[in-house]
């Protein structure tokens, strides 16, 4: 009789296949939403760092919001990994945009070989990933983010819920693998009409969580960033404390090594992989609050002043989107996030070790704190934010004010948007006017990716031969009695195209009025 | 010297998986069309250097990936980080790009990207190439006549290649045949080993101009990848 037990060596590779499938997953959606063009380099030589054989950079917060998310869970039947994309004005408006949904069902192929065919295949589905996060909608709309609007994202864990995206979301499937312990599927629902949500309906919205930015940035004048636990949320939930992440189950490590080529068996090895540890997880938007960084921008874009803290509104803290600081001389260098405390500093380079024992992670410890993030005004000569309004403290400002300063390198201001502040109309920023509206951060070379568990080794085999629950109610939508901010005519609602080319002004360039700002910016790139 | 081609590829063999994509576009719009399908369906085909090591084991190299914008069309997409592969695809592109624009073309025409293996065969015989899996993107040329046509053809091409995309990866995700991985002294029967940073499986592009007859004209191109196991 054939013995169809997965083997315990199997078993483990698996859920170790899955964990790092689940957190490459959200790497590839949310760099896909921090509005970049993003590159990594393809190397010969296998350094022993990168799964999948892809090449796909870790952003350590990113990392660091997925596991909290996962809680050391795997993605099971019922238990989907879910990452929200959703979009946030100036105004404070918000809307969710996409749900991708890593999720298992019980449908099992028992003959699948583990260690090479899932893993092949996994890393067939995250290129799928990679091709189909840039032709949702959504990818459009972050190209064009950051002057009045940013994407954010969230991640949570548990049941799928979809309610947010609006009436006739679309749902376009990724890709299956299945496995000896169920298939998993990869698919991502979104928005295609934008619906309009009550005003009454965001003063009650939680505060916004994951943040997309770029993280390869130096971090601000130490004095001027009150800092925040990652869990900080204002309003409602403020007493709630949740678990910190403890990455205890993990190898923590700055260093890392790669595999040497003599491991010749395809297994992953375990030295320190422990059994994740059974956790309470919060299935409801579990708001993974936390990337308002207080991060400045490095010298040579536009740097803010986060506003002092405890600014009541329960839309303050969000750290806005800026695009990275580069290395000019090593366009795949990350300059890390580095001095925040406890981000280890991240060589360019993984160490080639010897360790082929061992599996390791590099992960941001706990102490990867993060503030509301608000421009006064900036250091920079950028002339931009000279002109901005919005320097004072009232929340209202400030939520205005986040989005004076990010301007790409080459960008002609002035800009001005205040003026919409005081339409109550939500998303009232879209509405048309005459304003400028500017183009997206040029583009932001990503650093080679830092990390590392011991790679897989092929071994010599054939080709094998080889999921959405709706979660809780979400409140209505209210139809308001108002010229709608996305049309001209009157004519509801608009879809995601009509509104892209609402924004395709094109910005206008601004030649060689280049501040040292720009200057240097020009050099990174 | 470049080796013995193998035969244009005809009607694909039984078992190989035939693809047929169509695309209507402006002329400036045919070469970021066709290259968005090509690389789409390259990055799924192609994996990290193979190193072989004793026992029979391998270890797989790394692949790159980047973010290509489209100038001409509101719409990106993702390619494999090599500038060997990227440059192949758009030297052929580029000719049937040329092709199309050519006298004799009504502005319809197809390209054909197949992946094969090799089955080697004893001498005086010729290698056999054997494919398993033909795309097919057939290209119609429009002419636009105003500013505002052609703003729209940008979007709407757009929203079509996307389209597109979702098809590909809805074919791949079949998991359908896949040359088996190959040892050492197979491996250039299965894939591409030329290329100094990735391996895609052995492909050949061609490509077909429909002349204003409305017959076929029939363009091989030169292998555009070198054959490293010619005779």
């Amino acid at each position: 009789a054939m013995d169809t037990d997965l083997s315990s060596q199997d078993r483990k590779d698996l859920d170790k296949f899955i964990k790092f499938f689940a957190l490459k997953t959200v790497q590839v959606i949310v760099q896909a939403r921090l509005g970049e063009k993003i590159c990594t380099r393809s190397s010969s030589s296998p350094t022993g760092s990168d799964w999948f054989n892809l090449a796909i950079k870790d952003i350590p917060e990113v990392t660091h919001e997925a596991k909290k998310a996962l809680a050391g869970q795997l993605p099971a039947v019922g238990r989907s990994m879910c990452v929200e994309i959703s979009l946030k004005t100036s105004e404070g408006d918000s809307m969710e945009l996409e749900i991708w949904c890593l999720e298992m069902n019980e449908k099992c192929d028992k003959e699948i070989k583990v260690s090479y065919t899932v893993y092949n295949r996994l890393s067939l589905l995250l290129k799928s990933l990679l091709a189909i996060t840039r032709v949702t909608p959504a990818y459009r709309l972050s190209r064009k983010q950051g002057h009045e609007y940013v994407i954010l994202y969230r991640i949570y864990f548990g049941e799928v819920q979809l309610s947010g995206l609006g009436e006739g979301f679309q749902t376009v499937r990724v890709g299956t693998v299945g496995t000896p312990v169920g298939t998993i599927t990869l698919s991502c629902a979104y928005r295609i009409n934008l619906a309009f949500m009550s005003t009454r309906q965001f003063e009650r919205t939680p505060p916004i969580m994951g943040i997309i930015i770029d993280h390869f940035v130096d971090r601000p004048y130490p004095s001027s960033s009150p800092m925040h636990p990652c869990n900080y949320r204002a309003g409602e939930d403020n007493g709630a404390v949740y678990p910190s992440v403890e990455d205890s189950q993990e190898v923590c490590t700055t260093s890392f090594s790669t595999s040497p080529p003599s491991q010749c068996v395809f297994t992953v090895t375990k030295a320190h992989f422990q059994p994740p540890a059974p956790m309470v997880t919060d299935t409801l938007k579990v708001p993974v609050m936390g990337l308002a960084v207080s991060h400045q921008l490095s010298s040579s874009r536009l740097s803010y002043q986060p506003a002092a803290l405890g600014v009541g509104s329960a839309d303050m803290g969000y750290p806005v989107l800026f695009a990275g600081g580069l290395n000019a001389a090593h366009p795949h260098q990350l300059i890390g996030p580095g001095k925040e405390g406890g981000v280890p500093p991240i060589p360019s380079q993984p160490a080639h070790g010897t360790q082929a024992d061992q599996e390791r992670m590099c992960t941001p410890l706990d102490g990867v704190h993060y503030s509301a993030a608000t421009p006064s005004s900036s250091e920079d000569t950028e002339t931009v934010s000279n002109s901005s309004e919005g320097k004072s403290g009232s929340p209202h400002d400030l939520l205005e004010t986040i989005f004076i300063r990010k301007v790409g390198a080459f960008v002609n201001k002035p800009i001005n948007q205040v003026t919409m502040a005081n339409l109550d109309i939500p998303f009232a920023m879209f509405a048309p006017k005459n304003v400028e509206l500017e183009d997206n951060d040029p583009m932001v070379n990503p650093p080679d990716s830092p990390e590392t568990e011991s790679p897989l080794q092929g071994s010599l085999h054939s080709e094998g031969s080889s999921g959405s629950s709706t979660g809780n109610t979400h409140d209505d939508f209210v139809m308001i009695d108002f010229k709608p901010a996305f049309s001209k005519d009157d004519i509801l609602p608009m879809d995601l195209g009509t509104f892209y080319r609402e924004f395709q002004n094109p910005p206008q360039l601004s030649s060689l009025s280049i501040d040292i700002g720009a200057q240097s910016m020009a050099e990174d790139l | 010297g470049p080796a013995a081609p193998c035969p244009p590829p005809a009607a694909p063999a039984m078992n190989c998986r035939a693809e047929v994509l169509e695309v209507s576009v402006e002329g400036r719009q045919v070469e970021e069309a066709v290259l968005a399908v090509l690389h789409t369906v390259l990055l799924h085909r192609s994996t990290g250097k193979f190193h072989y090591k004793k026992e029979g084991t391998y270890s797989i190299g790394t692949v790159g990936t980047q973010d290509v914008d489209c100038d001409f069309i509101d719409f990106a997409y993702v390619r494999v980080s090599s500038e060997e592969l990227d440059r192949a695809l758009r030297k052929a592109v580029g000719e049937f790009k040329d092709a199309l624009r050519g006298s004799g073309s009504d502005g319809m025409g197809q390209i054909s990207l197949e992946f094969y293996q090799k089955k080697k065969s004893r001498w005086p015989f010729s290698d056999e190439c054997i494919p398993w899996e033909l795309w097919t993107i057939k290209v119609n040329v429009v002419n636009l006549a105003n500013e505002q046509e052609r703003q729209i053809c940008r979007e709407k091409v757009g929203e079509k290649l996307c389209e597109k995309i979702i098809n590909i990866v809805e074919v791949m995700n079949r998991h359908e045949y896949l040359p088996k991985m190959p040892t050492q002294s197979e491996v250039d029967n299965v894939f591409d080993t030329s290329l100094k940073d990735v391996q895609p499986y052995l492909y050949k592009i061609s490509y077909q101009i429909t002349d204003s007859l409305g017959t076929s004209v029939t363009t091989t191109m030169r292998r555009l990848i070198k054959d490293t196991l010619a005779l």
